[in-house]
């Protein structure tokens, strides 16, 4: 009741009506630059069609990490800032598995191990890529999921459960703890450097025609397509389909309830880091394939994407911060038709403070997220 | 400025009336022992001193009356009789679910009016629509003759409506003197640059310490003065509920909105809260109490509104009230 | 319940307090332990006069950079509750705004470099602290009015979005016109003949700051220039002999800081102990109260935001704008970050505490390591550290550790942060109150015990509550 009285009178006095139209001007501003650019042919189409192609798989990848974030966010009510760095951990200990596979007997264990730290090994030459080294990348895959889990399951244990108590900010606060003590651990480990991490160079490629042009795609890009879409199914039918499914989904669709109920048990929230924590190290593996590239930021540097995403979703939808993670992926790709480069992020920042400013509750949910 | 209510009240329901207003006057003598001489002249003092002051006023004890706060609703120019709080047509739904439902009723000066009804009947969302805290579907709230349909909780409480909340809110890491420092209304300190500015700071000082003496008085007529540097959330619930009241009071109301007053009050510390509401009856505040407790309404108030699932269901004296077969068959049907 | 007891629970309590209270003796004790450890650790390593000052000038610095930017947050997390995760961007706008409006005019067509409008640096000050507090209000004013959590995410995203503007080639370099008019129908309202080429960012290369030396500037402003020399000449030939100017330039920077952070403590003491400090520690505790009670909590938390966003800016511009040059990484979030743990470790909500924090802070967990990695490569001829820590580990397996050792020491600037990171969460399991955060600094600007000075426990005597 609180809160909602708190939310009815803030968006009460928030003054909608000028932000409103500034936001329908910029739309009917950024929509004429884009027809009439692609009139004048001062957009090209390919290049519309590449970015948008980009911008989707950006957004599968956070809206992959996304659905774990949102899970815990909701379930734990406090929002992981370490859920960033969870995903670098999954992209490491999956990109060494798939090292060690791919380039074991020619290389020394240790380099592979800590994946060419400071140049000893190249994943270009040792081959690593969906076609090349397709049992390297799979078990990779996996082992990247399961590591992550271990991981979150054992910062559980240990941090956040002894304070499962406090309040959401003081959560939050610890998980700020956690992130830097994960990331500055990774760089010790592996080193500072941002390393190739596939053979860039021999992933096999269709071009796709379209009209003045052409856009390319990758197998990488397949396999980021299948990987995700699979996995989020999974979701789906677990959430669907058991028992513990329905719990959770219960839990994060209507918390009164789940106030009501009382904290939701251990095992619900194991399930969560489980299922969250999995995805998020498959995600990370997985974006770190397609780009082909690994540094010990990367999952920082996304999480901010991700939180967006989930935000633009409604936090507890796992469906909200899929769609959340193709807008917001969407947008930092896409947005270069109006903007620098250099403010792709930005531009997704933006909409989500938007949408924090005007919907908290997220677009893809009619529900409050108190 | 003791009206005719009160004889009205007293006249239909004194049978079973534990407390009368007679044995409530003499319970607060504790307060009158220290107070009364050395508070009125440092207050007569401090208003010379800051005439700067647009509170001033509201610190002023005119006569050495047993309650501290003897100036204030004689300020209000309510004339008896009238009624400061007009509600009319008040609407508020919940996603689909009405919670209030054309709810419409006056408040007469210098009474006490009880709010009943069961649980979900929609007494606290219309406490929520008359301060400020939801903003109704439809309707308006007249306080003092102006319309405050929409304003700002702040507004609201500005103009002389104070209220106080169900369960007791207080600020719980700021000692029971910082949360009675913060209401009263007009603090030149409030302002930034003047807080800091060293001219302007001696202002706020001087300010301050003459607040500091009706906070005093309060608290020891609220009898928590004890407590004065414990952090509010070390509070029992009663004594939060007391700290609350006064706090409630330092806004230099003309009307105060009790949610729930006696909700987890043990039974001799409910007696005291009575005893001084009654008492600030007396010295011309008027009470609109939202309670669950029939029995304490019927005994206590002047006036009591039934509602019930978002209406009002009945508006009369505790004799109607208990008279009517609507209310009887609302409390023993509905979900009590 | 006995009165008694009651009175002599409240009179430990405030035995307590008082001696709390002597927040000098406490802030003097930690800070001449903290640096007592630094001398005493030197010595013993065997560290020369001129190496001893220079820690202690280095030690004063971050003491007085995290002093100050713990204060400013304690203003809006501390006192109101505002959740700023967002510092660094505050400080990076004032540091910046600065180097563009005090930096020399370059030649048009000349070096790559960037100038600026070869303003006095109190200008440039002044402007980047006011550009500070506008951006403070542009964040605050629509964003106060979220959660908590939703106000971290938004403001760590500003700071993101300003260092992306840092780096960003479209503000890189712009070319100023000679003249700048402003006509309006037919009238010419003014003109102005800038003296600056091109201004920008610099993008991802940063910005040279080529100004006068701030401590220069300062001392000459205050005509103690001269005088200053003269000393500088009067160590060289008593105590060290090499070039002691920059280790002295050191020290005075240092003491200067001390000096700011006295101020900003001395400014937020009497914002916190004020009505209007009152308001905000309401807001923190429970908003909807403190708008029921008639404050217009709006006005508050956008006055304490804007407030506190300036002061962080200042504080960005005293840390960066000694420095040669600034680049956006120095902006990441890792300072804000720095910064929480400061405030954290003091406790949020009390003053004295934020200025302990930031000492503490930067004495063992900033400073700390990096000192001890220097003692014991001064003290130790030590070879060259493996180049990753495969090498490092590698050699454990025939039982030599030298090679971690020396890899731990050389990455200790990382380290520092996974310790920092376990610190917090240790904090927040065992201590989330801090040193100083549960203690009682009275929002008030006046001693607010009974006027008359009555006892207390005449009245107490009347109560019929219970305690729980």
């Amino acid at each position: 009741m609180n809160i909602s009285e708190t939310y009815v009178r803030y968006r009460r006095s928030l003054g909608e009506e000028p932000l409103a139209i500034g936001v329908v001007l910029v739309a009917l501003w950024m929509a004429w630059t884009l027809v009439s650019g692609l009139a004048t042919g001062g957009i090209r189409v390919s290049s519309l069609a590449s970015l948008v192609w980009d911008g989707l798989l950006r957004g599968l990848i956070i809206g992959l990490a996304g659905i774990g974030l949102s899970m815990t966010y909701s379930i734990l009510n406090f929002a992981n800032f370490a859920h960033g760095d969870y995903l670098t951990s999954g992209a490491f200990a999956g990109m060494a598995t798939s090292y060690l596979i791919a380039g074991i007997g020619e290389n020394s264990v240790g380099a592979l191990l800590l994946v060419g730290a400071g140049g000893s090994v190249f994943g270009g030459a040792i081959g690593i890529g969906v076609t090349t080294s397709p049992v390297a990348v799979a078990l990779g895959a996996i082992v990247a999921g399961a590591s992550t889990i271990a991981l979150a399951l054992a910062i559980d244990r240990f941090v956040y459960k002894p304070i499962r108590d406090e309040s959401g900010i003081a959560l939050l606060i610890t998980s700020i703890g956690v992130a830097f003590a994960l990331r500055y651990l990774i760089q010790f480990v592996f080193g500072a450097g941002v390393r190739g991490t596939t053979a860039a160079g021999s992933v096999p490629r269709v071009n796709v025609p379209a009209l003045d042009g052409t856009f390319r795609i990758t197998a990488h890009d397949v396999s980021l397509i299948v990987v995700a879409g699979g996995l989020m199914l999974g979701v789906h039918l677990l959430l669907q389909r058991t028992k513990l499914g329905k719990a959770m989904r219960a839990m994060s669709d209507n918390e009164d309830l789940a106030r009501i109920t009382g904290i939701p048990t251990e095992q619900v929230i194991r399930t969560t880091w489980i299922v969250g924590a999995g995805l998020t190290g498959v995600a990370g593996y997985m974006f770190v394939l397609w780009k082909g590239t690994l540094g010990f930021n990367d999952g920082w540097l996304l999480l901010l994407l991700v939180f967006a995403a989930v935000i633009l979703g409604g936090i507890g939808s796992i469906y909200g911060a899929i769609g959340g993670g193709i807008v917001i992926g969407l947008t930092a790709s896409v947005s270069v038709i109006w903007i620098p480069s250099e403010f792709g992020r930005a531009a997704a920042f933006m909409v989500m403070i938007v949408i924090l400013l005007f919907k908290p509750s997220g677009i893809f949910s009619g529900r409050t997220t108190a | 400025m003791s009206e005719s209510d009160d004889t009205t009240a007293d006249g239909s329901a004194s049978t079973d009336e534990p407390l009368e207003d007679t044995p409530t006057e003499n319970g607060s003598e504790p307060v009158e022992d220290g107070s009364p001489s050395d508070v009125g002249s440092t207050n007569e003092n401090s208003t010379d001193e800051s005439p700067e002051t647009p509170a001033g006023d509201s610190m002023t004890i005119e006569d050495g009356s047993m309650t501290p706060e003897g100036g204030s609703p004689e300020d209000a120019d309510v004339p008896t009789g009238s009624t400061p709080l007009e509600v009319e047509g008040l609407r508020k739904t919940f996603g689909g679910i009405v919670a209030v439902d054309d709810v419409s009723f006056d408040v007469e000066a210098g009474t006490l009016t009880g709010l009943i009804g069961p649980n979900g009947a929609g007494k606290s969302t219309t406490f929520n629509l008359i301060t400020g805290m939801l903003e109704p579907d439809a309707g308006t709230v007249r306080f003092n003759g102006e319309e405050i349909t929409g304003l700002e909780p702040h507004e609201i409480a500005n103009q002389g409506l104070a209220r106080t909340f169900q369960i007791a809110r207080e600020l719980e890491e700021m000692t029971v003197l910082e949360n009675m420092m913060l209401a009263p209304k007009g603090q030149i300190g409030e302002s930034l640059w003047r807080s800091v500015m060293p001219i302007t700071r001696e202002a706020v000082r001087e300010q301050e310490t003459e607040q500091l003496d009706r906070v005093w008085e309060v608290l020891e007529f609220f009898e928590i003065d004890h407590l004065a540097d414990e952090y509010a959330g070390n509070l029992s619930g009663g004594q939060r509920k007391l700290l609350e009241m006064a706090r409630a009071l330092l806004t230099d109301p003309d009307m105060l909105l009790l949610d729930e007053p006696f909700a987890g009050v043990n039974p001799s510390l409910e007696k005291r809260l009575l005893e001084h509401i009654h008492e600030l009856r007396e010295e011309g505040y008027t009470f609109l109490i939202v309670e669950h407790d029939m029995d304490l309404i019927m005994n206590n108030c002047e006036r009591v509104i039934v509602m019930h699932q978002g209406r009002v269901l009945k508006d009369g004296t505790p004799a109607e009230i208990k008279e009517s077969e609507e209310v009887i068959e609302a409390y023993l049907g509905g979900e009590v | 319940m006995s009165d008694e007891t009651d009175a002599d629970a409240v009179d430990v309590r405030g035995r307590i307090d008082r001696l709390l209270d002597g927040d000098a003796t406490l802030v003097l004790a930690v800070l001449g332990a903290i640096y007592l450890a630094y001398v005493l650790a030197g010595v013993a390593f065997g560290y020369g006069l001129r190496g001893q000052l220079n820690s202690i000038a280095n030690l004063t610095f971050y003491i007085g950079v995290f002093g100050m930017l713990a204060l400013a947050l304690n203003l809006h997390w501390g006192y109101t509750g505002l959740f700023n995760i967002g510092i660094v961007g505050f400080m990076g706008i004032g540091v910046y705004v600065t180097a563009l409006v005090s930096k020399p005019p370059v030649a048009q067509g000349g070096a790559a470099q960037v100038g600026g409008f070869g303003l006095p640096l109190g200008v440039g000050v002044v402007a980047g602290v006011v550009v500070a507090a506008l951006f403070g209000l542009l964040v605050a004013l629509p964003a106060l009015r979220l959660r908590a959590d939703y106000l971290a995410i938004v403001t760590v995203a500003f700071s993101e979005i300003v260092r992306f503007t840092m780096m960003s080639r479209t503000f890189q370099s712009y070319t100023v016109p000679d003249t700048i008019d402003l006509t309006v129908a037919g009238v010419q309202l003014f003109s102005f003949d800038p003296a600056a080429d091109t201004v920008g960012l610099g993008g991802g290369g940063g910005l040279i700051l080529n100004y006068p030396d701030p401590l220069e500037a300062l001392l000459r402003t205050l005509f103690l220039w001269e005088p200053y020399l003269g000393f500088v000449g009067f160590v060289q030939r008593t105590l060290i002999s090499n070039n002691p100017k920059p280790v002295i330039d050191g020290l005075v920077y240092g003491l200067l800081l001390l000096v700011g952070v006295g101020l900003f403590y001395l400014l937020l003491s009497r914002v916190g102990k004020s009505p209007f400090g009152r308001v905000l520690k309401a807001i923190r505790e429970d908003e909807d109260v403190a708008n029921a009670l008639g404050k217009d909590t709006d006005r508050f938390k956008l006055t304490a935001f804007v407030l506190g966003s300036a002061l962080m800016g200042l504080g960005g511009i005293l840390w960066y704008s000694s420095r040669g040059s600034i680049t956006p990484p120095s902006f990441r979030p890792n300072i804000t970050f720095f910064i929480w743990i400061a405030l954290i470790i003091g406790g949020a909500g009390s003053n004295t505490g934020s200025f302990l924090g930031g000492a503490i802070f930067a004495g063992l967990l900033y400073e700390g390591p990096r000192y001890m990695k220097n003692l014991i490569e001064t003290a130790f001829e030590l070879g060259d550290a493996p180049g990753n820590f495969g090498t490092a580990v590698a050699p454990m397996a025939s039982l030599d550790p030298v090679p971690f050792v020396l890899y731990t020491l050389d990455s200790v600037s990382q380290l520092r942060l996974v310790i920092m990171g376990v610190v917090l969460v240790w904090l927040m399991h065992n201590r989330p109150e801090g040193l100083l955060g549960h203690r009682k600094e009275t929002a008030s600007s006046v001693d607010l015990s009974r006027p008359g000075g009555r006892d207390a426990n005449d009245a107490a005597a009347a109560d019929g509550g219970e305690k729980r």
